[in-house]
């Protein structure tokens, strides 16, 4: 089995427009910016963005709002901390004149929706976000004296991410913080592409290490590793 | 009484730093702990040594001091985006495990910013309405799982706002991020505790008395018996 692509281009040629994608990492740590840029280049409109964040440290991801291709985002820290740096967003403006629609979900809500996806759950119960505006339209629920919320699960159609190492059958190692969102991504998915900086033959990876299980993964494109400094602002 | 207040010239505290060592005497060794982006980082400074692991929730344990520019690795940041290094024992897993661990009641300490507490510990801090977004979208991140998942919350805040306005109130204005969860309040002013029975004002900074803290505070505060000046 050989998921390998030799084109970045190519990996996310069938993207059509309305797809729902998730796009992995946390800040600067595990952000595919390389698939990011193909998915600008490819154009796909009417996308629903499932992502961390379209602040800090995504500053590519901005590229699809100026050029329309996002209809809605979802998000757990959508926004730049400061107001003023804010204020310049492509994405902070989008919002506020309405072309793109947010939703805001509790960062262990937003992943274990994911989690739930690619486990073949519907939903599950969390105590996160009872009596806030989290709480908005869902289903509330007391066991053994305790509120919870009702969340639904999510099955995107892609999912972006990205890896230290893969190897051809789509088995994935991360680098350490680097790791965060991948693994649950790219099992809710149905198309899982993956960028991985070294790309490896088939036992090459120590098994007893591999982080995403090749099954989840559908394409696997070499990549170089882009040097960047992590920063919030 | 309004007037008198305003009149009042602005009580001076502790810096920034200094709240975050007042927290750090706070935790015990032998304990799990998170710390929130803000003035709660800077706790880290005060904890080396200490029998302390802390969470980020990117998905760490043992995370380490801030890295120095010759060993920033960009694939090792904490949840503030900040470069960090790795303590012997460390350990990493994936941002879903992690909060399950926090949700799953394994986190002994979370020490969060906070734009308002209230009386009964309800916690206000991820949404700023002044930003002028909807009321339900803003930058909850973590903070909402870590406030209802950690044993014990400690808020570190300043005591007023930069206009001066209590940030201790009877009822929360702004959007909360989880209700009745604040176990203790620590300002550049006084260590507060939340307690079934109301606030209970257990210290003070230095040269502070009781009347100051009550003037800058909206609900009526319990003074502590031993009442003492914060120990630092």
């Amino acid at each position: 089995m050989d998921k390998a692509f030799t084109s970045i281009d190519e990996a996310v040629a069938d993207i059509p427009d309305g797809a729902s994608i998730v796009i992995g990492g946390f800040f600067t740590a595990g952000t595919p910016y390389q698939l990011i840029r193909a998915l600008a280049r490819h154009k796909a409109k009417n996308l629903t963005i499932m992502v961390q964040s379209f602040g800090p440290g995504n500053e590519d991801i901005s590229q699809l709002v100026l050029q329309g291709q996002v209809k809605k985002a979802i998000c757990n820290y959508p926004f730049y901390r400061s107001a003023t740096r804010g204020a310049r967003s492509a994405f902070e403006r989008a919002v506020r004149s309405g072309k793109v629609e947010v939703e805001v979900y509790p960062m262990g809500t937003f992943i274990e929706k994911l989690r739930a996806g690619g486990a073949g759950l519907a939903a599950f119960y969390t105590p996160t976000g009872v009596g806030t505006v989290a709480e908005r339209g869902k289903e509330k629920r007391t066991f053994n004296g305790r509120d919870y919320l009702l969340e639904l699960a999510f099955r995107p159609d892609y999912a972006l991410v990205h890896a230290g190492y893969g190897d051809r059958m789509g088995n994935l190692i991360c680098r350490k913080t680097a790791r965060n969102y991948t693994p649950d991504m790219a099992a809710a998915a149905r198309i899982t592409i993956a960028s991985v900086e070294e790309l490896v033959e088939p036992g090459e990876l120590d098994p007893d290490k591999i982080h995403v299980p090749g099954i989840y993964v559908q394409r696997v494109v070499e990549v170089e590793r882009l040097h960047y400094i992590p920063t919030i602002e | 009484m309004a007037q008198q207040q305003k009149q009042q010239k602005k009580l001076e505290g502790l810096s920034r730093e200094l709240i975050a060592l007042r927290i750090a005497n706070e935790l015990e060794d032998g304990t799990y702990v998170n710390l929130g982006i803000g003035i709660p980082t800077l706790v880290s400074n005060w904890i080396e040594g200490r029998d302390i692991v802390l969470q980020a929730e990117i998905g760490m344990l043992n995370t380490g001091p801030l890295a120095r520019e010759s060993e920033v690795d960009q694939d090792l940041i904490n949840a503030s985006c900040q470069p960090v290094t790795e303590l012997p024992g460390c350990c990493y897993f994936s941002d879903c495990e992690s909060f399950a661990m926090i949700r799953g009641g394994y986190m002994d300490a979370a020490v969060l910013g906070a734009l308002q507490v209230s009386e009964q510990g309800d916690l206000a801090g991820w949404n700023n309405p002044e930003r002028g977004f909807p009321e339900h979208i803003g930058n909850i991140g973590g903070s909402m799982d870590l406030a209802v998942g950690a044993k014990k919350v400690i808020v570190a805040m300043t005591h007023v706002t930069t206009s001066g306005e209590p940030k201790i109130v009877k009822k929360c204005a702004y959007p909360i991020t989880a209700e009745r969860v604040v176990k203790l309040i620590v300002t550049d002013l006084a260590v507060i505790e939340v307690t079934d029975k109301g606030l209970v004002l257990k210290e003070v900074a230095p040269g502070l008395t009781a009347e100051d803290i009550q003037s800058v505070t909206e609900p009526r505060l319990n003074i502590a018996p031993d009442l003492k000046e914060i120990q630092l």
